[in-house]
Formats: structure tokens, sequence, C-alpha cells
């Protein structure tokens, strides 16, 4: 990889509209909402000063901000929208619509919490409300992460054996917010890393109809096949990391650090840092499992991460009320049980409305960990780490 | 300026709309449609909200339309539309595609009620597409219930009683966004239909049109009435036939004797209990509602004439 120029600070937010404009993106169509209003912000500068052509849609609403991509990506555009919380929530609709169309839409969500109560502040209850909608899930870990994963999204979207939307999840203010020094790629490696790929679009030339109705004689298979394409998209993903031409440690499906360790903690987003530091600072006896791509989720590699632990602490920063497990570790638990591995699961709900995970809280719960894993505990517990941090 | 069509020769010979799809036999929206199609210029994309026109013309894996065609969902096609146009004109600037004329297919529900939001984004932003509202007076496809187009009296599957609100001014709703063109229009009158759509598409911004389109599964009459239906409706004055062009009204008929409203409302199931004696005051406040209507429009039209007139110096 060639450094031509040094590393830039960058918020996570400015990281994202940076990468959409090196991407050529051709349209962007946008609705402010905390924390994502400052990546489509930028994006509306680059266009006005000319430094990116593409046409800035203010639409009137996020539901508006989607069918707006949707309907530019069945034109044949590149195109582009952030949104956050309720504005996802809003969205939810054109979401299970752009991944039955088969677009190749891809979204920045800076995640933040729903209401009620109202709330700016991050957990990863807004897309965890859209996980089935069929969309590529991705889950940055810091801001050079947001960065290479909006350029790689495109490559991912466009590739005719996926056709789907990417929705690229960083935490609301914890990322979003967060300057970091960041290696951007050349204008020209994006380019070349992203060539225009011909695709079935609106064209009076060789004219389509895109969103018919389907009856129950076809919509079983119809929707079959968009499942493959999201299940297989994981090979795809690899492909896209692989050929990306910036740093690409840390970016695979998954990333597992301390792959021996004892105590294997599971989880999405930024905490994965924070996880490691204690680990590593104090010395645990713990692993961290960081899953970078949530949908597909990403089986065999959680598996192989988790095979030899004597315990499982899967970190869950949303709630599923009434479920039979919170959302992530509802899929751990059915890997387990499918691979035959009877091991005890601890729930670890955290970060709920933004509440901090200070180092101190994650020391001491790292501990108990450790210790339960050593005394052969097999119960399953779910642990909410509730402390406020001094402001 | 495009030259007013006289004959129906005159109209483009390619159907964009296939026959075979699966419209009720007498869909006034399906003539609606294949008129305004006639008449719309070529490249042509057709963005379509859910309704009766998407659901009887995409069953897959057929197709009824001969040219590129999209439906989202319900309420959001003039934002789909938004994109489409978007995307086309930095396309055609990049050199990676061309711009089409867009044309905009939405029921009364799509348009004046969950679609409305979407609507006045679209126009507020001025893009350049002609986006008409097939008002069949109800939500149709989900079996007629009551829309804010339905009118004052009528009955409905939500409104057994007969509906007690008026209708919803559409091509105010529209002109208030001070768009360059908005005009009613109906199948009866199909030169008035085509020659406004030709107008309207010459617009570099939105257009809006109004278009009546009866139903007789909603409305309770003979399939054969579809288009004498639409007929009666403007020679009552019940729906007037006029345009806005640059927030000058012009009415484009003008009805100097009215046909009695009960010619319109007779022949169709869904006004029958307007006719009897105990719903008189019903009857009443449409009549007074019709009447007022006119009124202003001719208030209006006036105004639009001293604006002409002073225009023209």
């Amino acid at each position: 990889m060639q450094r031509l120029h040094a590393p830039v600070l960058l918020s996570g937010n400015d990281a994202v509209a940076l990468a959409v404009k090196q991407s050529d993106v051709d349209v962007v169509a946008a609705y402010p909402i905390t924390p994502q209003t400052t990546i489509v912000e930028k994006l509306s500068k680059y266009v006005a000063d000319g430094e990116l052509r593409a046409r800035f849609i203010s639409v009137e609403s996020e539901h508006s901000a989607l069918s707006a991509c949707v309907g530019a990506a069945a034109a044949g555009a590149r195109c582009f929208t952030a949104t956050s919380s309720q504005g996802l929530a809003l969205m939810h609709e054109v979401m299970y619509i752009a991944a039955g169309m088969r677009v190749p839409v891809v979204m920045a969500v800076a995640n933040r919490t729903l209401s009620a109560p109202i709330n700016i502040h991050c957990d990863h209850s807004d897309i965890m409300g859209s996980r089935d909608s069929g969309w590529v899930q991705i889950f940055c870990e810091n801001v050079q992460e947001a960065y290479s994963r909006v350029i790689q999204a495109f490559r991912l979207a466009e590739d005719s054996r996926v056709q789907l939307p990417v929705a690229v999840n960083l935490d609301g203010f914890t990322l979003s917010h967060c300057y970091e020094a960041v290696q951007p790629l050349e204008d020209e490696d994006v380019r070349g890393y992203l060539p225009r790929r011909r695709r079935v679009v609106l064209d009076y030339e060789s004219p389509v109809t895109m969103g018919g109705l389907s009856l129950p004689n076809t919509y079983f298979e119809i929707k079959l096949e968009q499942a493959r394409a999201l299940e297989s998209s994981k090979h795809v993903f690899r492909e896209v990391v692989k050929a990306y031409p910036g740093e690409k440690d840390g970016l695979d499906v998954v990333d597992v650090y301390n792959p021996g360790a004892s105590v294997k903690a599971v989880c999405l987003g930024s905490t994965a840092g924070t996880l490691r530091h204690v680990a590593k600072t104090y010395g645990f006896d713990v692993g961290v499992v960081n899953v970078k791509l949530f949908r597909p989720f990403p089986r065999e590699e959680v598996l192989a991460a988790l095979s030899e632990a004597g315990l499982v602490a899967v970190f869950d920063r949303a709630l599923s009320p009434g479920a039979a497990a919170n959302p992530l570790t509802s899929d751990v638990k059915a890997l387990l049980y499918d691979a035959g591995l009877r091991k005890p699961v601890w729930t670890v709900v955290y970060g709920l409305g933004g509440r901090d995970l200070t180092t101190a809280v994650v020391r001491k719960l790292l501990e108990e960990l450790v210790e339960a894993a050593y005394a052969g505990r097999q119960e399953a517990r779910t642990v909410y780490l509730r402390e406020v941090a001094a402001w | 300026m495009v030259k007013p069509v006289q004959r129906l020769d005159e109209l483009v010979d390619t159907e964009a709309l296939s026959p075979g799809h699966s419209a009720c036999a007498g869909c006034g929206a399906m003539i609606a449609v294949r008129q305004i199609l006639m008449a719309a210029p070529h490249p042509l994309i057709v963005v379509n909200a859910t309704g009766c026109v998407e659901v009887v013309s995409t069953q897959i894996p057929h197709t009824a339309w001969n040219i590129p065609y999209i439906h989202v969902a319900f309420e959001n096609a003039a934002a789909v539309a938004s994109g489409v146009e978007a995307a086309l004109d930095v396309l055609e600037a990049k050199g990676l595609g061309r711009r089409h004329h867009i044309l905009v297919l939405a029921g009364d529900g799509g348009t004046a009620d969950i679609g409305l939001q979407a609507l006045s984004g679209a126009f507020e932003r001025g893009h350049r597409f002609v986006y008409v509202c097939y008002d069949n007076e109800a939500y149709m496809n989900t079996g007629i219930q009551r829309s804010s187009l339905t009118p004052l009296g009528a009955w409905s599957r939500t409104t057994p009683a007969g509906k007690l609100e008026e209708k919803k001014d559409l091509v105010a709703i529209a002109t208030a966004h001070r768009i360059p063109y908005a005009a009613t229009a109906t199948i009866f009158f199909w030169k008035d239909l085509v020659n406004k759509v030709r107008k309207a598409f010459t617009f570099d911004g939105p257009s809006f049109i109004h278009v009546y389109a009866p139903c007789n599964r909603g409305w309770y009459f003979n399939p054969a009435e579809t288009v004498r239906l639409s007929k009666l409706a403007v020679e009552t004055r019940y729906f007037p036939l006029y345009e806005v062009e640059r927030g000058v009204y012009r009415i484009n008929y003008f009805v100097a004797t009215p046909k009695p409203l009960e010619m319109f409302l007779k022949p169709q199931g869904r006004f029958q209990h307007l006719l009897k004696p105990e719903n008189s005051h019903l009857m009443e406040a449409l009549k007074q509602s019709v009447d007022r209507r006119w009124e202003e429009l001719v208030v209006l039209s006036q105004r639009g004439k001293q604006a002409y007139a002073a225009m023209q110096g």
C-alpha cells in the first residue's frame, strides 16, 4: 500500500462523508437526525463546492430518503443515505423493499437508541429492529474502519452476485463524533476499486418492470433467492476486503483477539476496543470476538472462535423484550446449539441509551467471568451493566 | 408550446400499456392511464404508487408495461420519482445514462392521504415530472374505504352512513407549492386530457394532473356507464375541468347551465341513500359544496383573465 499522504484527523461522520465523496456517488438523499447529521451536511457541502458531482436531495423525511435512493439506484445511480434511530425506524418499510428489489443502496447508520423515552445516545436498538430486513449489515470498531467499510460497501452492494443494500453501522457519538487519525486512500485508488458495473436499470431501450406484484405461487421462491444472495454475500465480502487497496488487518468477517482464552466475549462495534484494552491491560484470560459482519451472520467463523471456550459472554447493546434471548445472544446460542456445543452463555446487556461502558466496570465483569469459567460454572446468566460513570 | 391534438390518430401509435392486464371491465383508471400514455412524450419512465393500476398490470411473471416501470410502495411514489429524476440528470451529465420523461401514477389515497407528504416534498424541491392522481374517490384496491377525496355524503365501507366531510381540493394544494402547472381532467373529455398531459410535460419542474376516474366496483354502477359518468361529473359541475398555469386559473369547460346533480348521483349505488327524503340535508350539503366550489373557480378564473390581460400589456 502506498502512503502518499499523512493520516488526517477526522470524526467518524467526516470519515464516512469523505469515503462517500471518493466513491463518486451520483445521488445522496437524506434527512437530518442526530447523530448522523454531520455526514450529510458535509456531503451537501462537497456537492455545493463542486468536489462531488452528485445531486443532493434534501428530502422531507427518512422514508422519502430511502425511497428516493431506491428510485435512483433503479435508474442506475450509485447512491447513499445516512440515518439514525427514529429515522431508521421510519425507513423500516422501505428497507425491506430495497432488499427485495435488490438495489445496491449504501447507508451509514450512526447507531442511536429508540424512543420512548427520547434519547439521542448510542445503542443498537435501531438497527436490531431491522435486522431481518435482508440488508448486509456491517459494524465498525473505529473511525478508520467506518471510512474503509463505506468504500467496501459500494463494491459489495454492486457485485452482481450480491445486488443488495448495505448498512454500515457506526456507534453514535462514540464513533460518529469521535476524532481519530484516519489514513484515507488516494482518489484514483478508490476509483479503480469501484468500477461502474452494468446492471439492469430503468431504461427506455430495454424496458423492465420493477417492483411487480407477486402472488403465493411466486413469492416464496423470490424471497428464498434473496435470502441465498445475502447468505453468499459473506464470500463476496471477503473478496471485497481482500481487493481493498488500503489497510485490511482486522477487517475480516470476525476479528478475534486472544483466540486461546477460556472466556470469550462476543460483541459488535466500538465496544470491542474497550474489551480488548481491559483484557490486555490486566492480563485476563479473555478473548474478544468482534463480529464485523452481522448480516449475513458469519456462523462458521464465530463458531470456530467459540468452540474451545469454557464460557461465552455475549454483549448485547439492545433488548429484545419478551424474547428467549437478546439479539446477538440469540444468534450465538442458536449457533452453539446447532453445533451440539453445550456451553454457559452469559448475556451482558450494556450501554442502553448511551450509558458509558467504563474500563472499571468491564474489569470487574471480566474478573467475574474468568472466575466462573475456572470454577466450571454451567449456568447461563443475564447481567445488566448499569453503573453510571461520574459526569 | 406543443400543438394541441385534435384527432385521435395524432396520438402516438405505440401502446405503452398492453391489453390483457387484469383490471375490471369498465375500469375508469385504466382508460385514463391509456389516454395519458398515448399523449406522453418518450422516452418515458412510469413510477407507480401501490394501488389498482399497479396490481392489475404487474403480476409476476407477467407485465403489461412496454416501457420502464417502477413501483416501490404506497406513500412514496413522488419520492421515488425524485430519485429517478435526480439519478438520470447526474448520469447524463457523467455520460453514464440519459434523462427520460417521468410520469407518476397514484390513486387518491396514494396522493391525497398517505402520499401527500412525499408529494409536497417533491413539489417543493421542484423535480421535473408529471404527477397524475387518478381519483376514484376511495381505497378501491382494499375494498372501498373512504379517502380524503371521497365526496361528502358518499357511502363507503368505512362511511356506512355517508361521509360527513368535504373532498380535499387537491389542485389548490398542488398550486400552493407554486408549481408551474396543475390541472383537472377526465376520460370523456379525452382531447382536454391528452392536451393537458402534453402541456404538463413541457414544464421544467413538477406538474400535477388530477384525473377523475369512475370505478364501477366501488361506486356500484353498470360498467358500461364509466365514460358517461365521467361526462356527467363535469356537466353537473361536480368535477370542473380547469387548469392553473403559473398561478393563473382557467376553466377549460365552462358549464353555463349545469345538469341536475341527481343525474350524476342516481346511477351510482354509493349515493342511493342521498336520494331518500330523510337524508335531504346531506344532499343539500353536497349541492352547496359543489356550487361553492364552482363559484370560487369562476372568481379565480376571472382574476386569471385579468392577470393574463395584464401580462399581455
